[in-house]
């Protein structure tokens, strides 16, 4: 496919707000993951918590799409000069031009939930919740094209944890096809009680911080993040060294609501597809950034796909150990420490696991290593059996 | 620009199970009928599973079932957006009550039933369908932009997709903040537009904003009730009747999705 160029890309999550303090926590190896101390009802888990939203409403004139989503989106647009940005190209370019692609699991049900405890003495919604706006999944692009005032082609995807990743791809298509000059990609997820309580009845939650591919992993810590990224098409005088996405990948796996395919069947369909539409074959990928959530299944499944079809020169890990699970935002989370892969030549290792699972290759990572690359894979898989990768590469002079 | 043919339609909504109830209602041939309700019964789903399945679902996978039929589509190949503005209302209800209550008790089926894709995640499962399958929502817009999606998917595959959009009717507080009080689902299998297609030919194109289109008075209830029914109306209505003409559906606040019915 035509190449992407990735004008800005920026990341907040419990490691901190934007590529730097991504990068600089992930060399120091500090994760972000704590105690949960955030749910109404106590859960005893570790989470990956953004901290001083509660203290950081809207401003005013958007008083209407204030909700932790929605705050957590608005600090995320404002590090490294993201927003900057969307204004600038808005004086440049018709607003019907520029697009909104993002993904979101969860959106402002945290709000939704609030609403239920706080119930009027109707039994309806008490007066400052009474927002349809923020009680629907279109909460999160509705907030950023008001914020923006980009005016083109608006979605919210919400295929769970493959969310923040698809998002990438069907921004990508509009530019493909003429339909944008510049789309805003990314996905933005933020804790509620849905998810913490939702992955609990389904004993998916580590009682401790998560170790992905550990033989001992015992299930994942969710986490909460707002990624960003501004795409246009690739061009002639972009620099050398410029990150594109170059290609993408989507699956499903048609097996299960909440259980990966056993052979991973769909997730090697996502990854195959994407390294085509990248003109690129396995043995061109430096680092992967393995969805890794440390559910057992997830990792032996995807542990035993890589292993089978990636050189050992490939290196991957999972860098949920960081962050935790960010859900509908993990694929723009981890497009962002894929692309500081790319950017930095620091490949993260599998922080919080000691002793791999026997399905792992050689490619696991566990400690951090510095070693430049030149393409690189992220993977997101999600319930209802969602798969999506993205490939990523310096350049476009790889096909 | 993209011209297509949409190979089949299906729909349901309480009174109306299918696409042809719903033509011979929009063309002034039947008058809606007197007593309305019941659930629908997608084949694909084995009694048992469509007992306990969420209303979304049945209704997804009915209009997604009746869409291919008439297309003569084979599921298991087609590559397929689903949209809904709300997900599940009744869902939703259920976990945030839940989660008030006593977070313990969540029902994990709940819980993995309350994605926004899982209507895709169980058409995939009963289909086999693997090929790329999304999910997506955007408010008032939703059904125009999941059109939108579908069409730039045919354009970039070459490749028939399967368009599926629906909303259950709400319950509970959440229920009465959505103002979602009626259920409808509809779905069209677009195809690309070669030498002997079957069904409507369509052009797709988006435009800066001009008039939308109307809503058939036919769809005005429905649509007053159920933004899905809302947002596909006019385009409805194009294709319920045999002349050419245009239909104009609100994508953003700058743009309008333009359907322009071919001969």
């Amino acid at each position: 496919m035509q190449a992407c160029r990735i004008l800005v890309h920026t990341a907040t999550s419990c490691l901190g707000s934007g590529r730097a303090a991504h990068l600089e926590a992930l060399a120091a190896r500090r994760s972000g993951l704590s105690a949960n101390d955030w749910t109404a009802t106590p859960l005893a888990t570790a989470i990956g918590r953004v901290p001083g939203l509660e203290g950081a409403p809207l401003p005013a004139d958007w008083a209407r799409w204030d909700c932790r989503n929605n705050r957590l989106a608005w600090l995320g647009l404002r590090q490294d000069g993201l927003f900057d940005t969307l204004l600038e190209l808005r004086t440049r370019l018709p607003a019907h031009r520029l697009g909104i692609a993002v993904g979101t699991s969860t959106a402002s049900i945290a709000e939704t939930e609030r609403a239920y405890r706080e119930l009027d003495a109707d039994g309806g919604f008490p007066a400052d919740l009474r927002r349809p706006e923020i009680h629907q999944p279109h909460s999160l692009a509705g907030f950023l094209q008001e914020a923006s005032g980009w005016h083109g082609p608006c979605l919210t995807i919400s295929t769970a944890c493959s969310s923040g990743a698809k998002a990438w791809a069907a921004g990508a298509r509009w530019l493909q096809q003429g339909l944008c000059d510049a789309v805003l990609v990314g996905g933005c997820d933020s804790l509620c009680g849905s998810t913490l309580h939702g992955f609990a009845s389904l004993q998916l939650t580590s009682p401790q911080a998560c170790r992905p591919f550990d033989a001992g992993r015992d299930g994942i810590s969710i986490g909460e993040a707002a990624a960003f990224a501004i795409l246009v098409r690739a061009g002639e005088d972009d620099p050398a060294n410029a990150p594109h996405l170059a290609g993408y990948g989507e699956s499903a796996d048609a097996h299960h609501m909440s259980a990966p395919h056993p052979e991973g069947l769909g997730a090697r369909m996502a990854t195959l597809q994407a390294l085509r539409r990248a003109g690129l074959a396995p043995t061109d990928i430096g680092y992967i950034n393995l969805h890794g959530t440390a559910s057992r299944l997830n990792d032996e499944v995807e542990a035993a796909m890589v292993t089978g079809l990636f050189p050992a020169t490939t290196l991957a890990s999972s860098t949920k150990g960081w962050t935790g699970h960010t859900l509908g935002a993990a694929g723009a989370l981890e497009a962002t420490i894929s692309l500081l892969a790319l950017e930095h030549g620091l490949l993260p290792g599998t922080l919080g696991c000691t002793q791999p699972d026997p399905a792992c290759g050689p490619q696991l990572l566990l400690d951090n290593a510095r070693h430049p690359v030149d393409a690189v894979l992220s993977n997101s898989f999600g319930f209802g059996g969602s798969n999506a990768s993205l490939v990523f590469t310096r350049g476009i002079g790889h096909d | 620009m993209t011209e297509f043919a949409v190979a089949g339609i299906g729909l349901w909504t309480p009174g109306l199970p299918d696409w042809p109830a719903a033509r011979a209602v929009l063309t002034g041939a039947a008058a809606w009928p007197e007593a309305a309700g019941g659930r629908p019964t997608p084949s694909l789903m084995p009694a048992n599973e469509r007992r306990r399945a969420p209303d979304s679902v049945l209704m997804a996978l009915a209009v997604a079932e009746q869409a291919c039929a008439a297309a003569g589509a084979d599921p298991a190949t087609v590559a397929s957006v689903f949209a809904s503005v709300f997900g599940d209302l009744a869902i939703n209800d259920y976990m945030c009550a839940t989660l008030r209550d006593d977070p313990a008790q969540m029902s994990p089926t709940k819980f993995h039933n309350s994605v926004h894709n899982a209507p895709s995640g169980y058409w995939s499962i009963a289909t086999g369908a693997m090929a790329a399958a999304t999910s997506l929502a955007a408010g008032r817009e939703t059904f125009a932009a999941a059109l939108h999606e579908a069409v730039v998917q045919l354009a970039d595959s070459g490749e028939p997709v399967l368009l599926v959009a629906y909303d259950a009717i709400g319950c509970g507080p959440v229920g009465a903040i959505a103002g979602c009080r009626a259920s409808f689902a509809c779905a069209l299998v677009l195809t690309p537009d070669t030498a002997g297609a079957q069904g409507s030919r369509l052009r797709a194109a988006a435009a800066t904003t001009g008039a939308a289109g109307a809503v058939p008075d036919a769809l005005a209830a429905l649509a007053a009730d159920n933004p899905i029914a809302a947002g596909a109306a006019p385009l409805l209505a194009l294709l319920a009747g045999q002349a050419t003409g245009a239909a104009r559906l609100p994508l953003s606040p700058a743009l309008d999705l333009v359907l322009d019915r071919l001969p």
